[in-house]
């Protein structure tokens, strides 16, 4: 069996809110393929984005709480975090425990305080949602299950940019054949291809979507996903996958606010990787939660469907 | 064409360097100048390399251009260059803010101490 047959399932923000597709689809196609998770008990936001730029010690805080939840509490050796943002920070907070010795103090002060035992590092190995499958169940398995073959559906896959950087969290990553690469990331592809979709070249499949710049700078992030929305489009894709909730989002309202603001329409939809897995194993569409993205995913799919 | 871009690409890099107070460097890596100065313009700045794939897709795309003309991967190569374009110029106007994504600086971290301090 593997060890990532049963996993502590880390949501995060997104997936309760903006992401909530990816969270049903993750955990139908979970349970299709015979894995299960645990979900972290009481858990906590990773600190994103907002916490580490006011004080990046109390976001190694905030995640080293929910791995000391799953580690000490629910007793599991692997935590599974389907969004970009949580699985970085966590592995973030993970590489900053094992080389800082101040991060080490304010967590342990930290959570001496709150009153929960300190996470220390190595307790635990986080996993994106793509290790999960990749590696939980593999492409044989996975062609083996299948129900709907994505054949004929052309699919530009997009990383985004913290699903690998920066390079030193990843210690994992770049070990030759079965590894994921930092630079080339294929895992998404391995999994959609083994759903037989047919992956085009993207050679923007870990560029900046300017999602950083959202609030402060609209204009940007609108330009930055338009180019991505037409290099996808240029490469031949019908569907833009996706493995984020945060990249998703950004990539759906910036394809709105470029036709809107800029006069600019591209016709490219956007699929999470799970609801593109869910579609092959034969999951009714309601089920992947398709009908609540922005874009129009059914359109794309009457392909193979 | 591809060489057009190929320049266009260097003069936004050299823009970011300069604007670092650097000399832009004549050097190549891997007989790309786009890739030299991507490594100088990344130097202390670890959230730069959220570009580092996109130029090397640049040098790559330049290769292929090479070998054989096709408008498909020159609409390619032109989407990628003002992918960089945006990036940059987006970053140096977030750059006063403090870093972005992966190497996150505090914003707020300086108007915090003077805070502690007058308040």
């Amino acid at each position: 069996m593997s060890k990532y047959q049963r996993v502590a399932y880390y949501p995060g923000c997104a997936l309760e809110g903006t992401g909530h597709a990816y969270n049903s689809s993750t955990k139908a196609v979970g349970k299709a393929l015979g894995l299960e998770l645990d979900e972290v008990k009481d858990w906590n936001c990773c600190g994103a984005m907002e916490v580490k730029n006011v004080d990046p010690k109390v976001q190694t805080y905030l995640s080293s709480r929910v791995m000391s939840i799953a580690a000490h509490e629910m007793k599991a050796s692997v935590v599974m975090a389907p969004c970009n943002g949580c699985y970085h920070n966590l592995k973030k907070a993970e590489y900053d425990l094992a080389h800082d010795a101040a991060s080490r103090e304010t967590v342990e002060r930290i959570s001496k305080k709150a009153g929960h035992e300190t996470y220390q590092a190595g307790s635990l190995e986080t996993i994106h949602a793509l290790d999960w499958i990749k590696d939980g169940v593999g492409e044989d398995e996975l062609k083996r299950r299948l129900k709907n073959s994505l054949k004929g559906l052309k699919v530009a896959n997009y990383y985004g940019c913290m699903y690998t950087r920066p390079r030193h969290i990843f210690p994992e990553k770049d070990k030759g054949a079965g590894s994921e690469s930092t630079s080339q990331p294929h895992f998404m592809d391995d999994l959609l291809a083994a759903a037989g979709a047919e992956n085009v070249d993207f050679p923007l499949k870990t560029a900046c979507c300017g999602g950083a710049h959202t609030l402060s700078d609209s204009d940007t992030s609108t330009k930055l996903v338009l180019n991505i929305l037409r290099a996808a489009e240029a490469a031949g894709a019908d569907v833009i996958a996706t493995e984020c909730p945060t990249c998703h989002s950004g990539l759906e309202m910036h394809q709105v606010r470029a036709e809107k603001a800029l006069g600019e329409k591209t016709t490219v939809k956007m699929l999470y990787f799970t609801q593109l897995l869910g579609v092959a194993l034969g999951i009714g569409p309601r089920k992947l939660g398709i009908h609540e993205n922005v874009s129009d995913g059914m359109a794309a799919l009457d392909k193979v469907l | 064409m591809r060489a057009e871009l190929l320049a266009r690409a260097e003069a936004v890099l050299e823009e970011w360097v300069q604007a670092r107070g650097e000399a832009p460097t004549r050097e190549a890596v891997e007989t790309f100048r786009l890739l030299a100065l991507h490594r100088q313009g990344a130097r202390g700045v670890p959230s730069f390399n959220a570009c580092r794939e996109t130029c090397r897709e640049i040098a790559y795309h330049f290769n292929l251009l090479g070998e054989a003309h096709s408008e498909k991967t020159l609409r390619m190569m032109a989407l990628l260059v003002q992918h960089l374009e945006l990036f940059v110029r987006g970053k140096m106007e977030v750059e006063g803010l403090g870093e972005f994504c992966c190497a996150s600086r505090p914003v707020r971290q300086q108007s915090a101490v003077e805070e502690k301090t007058h308040g």
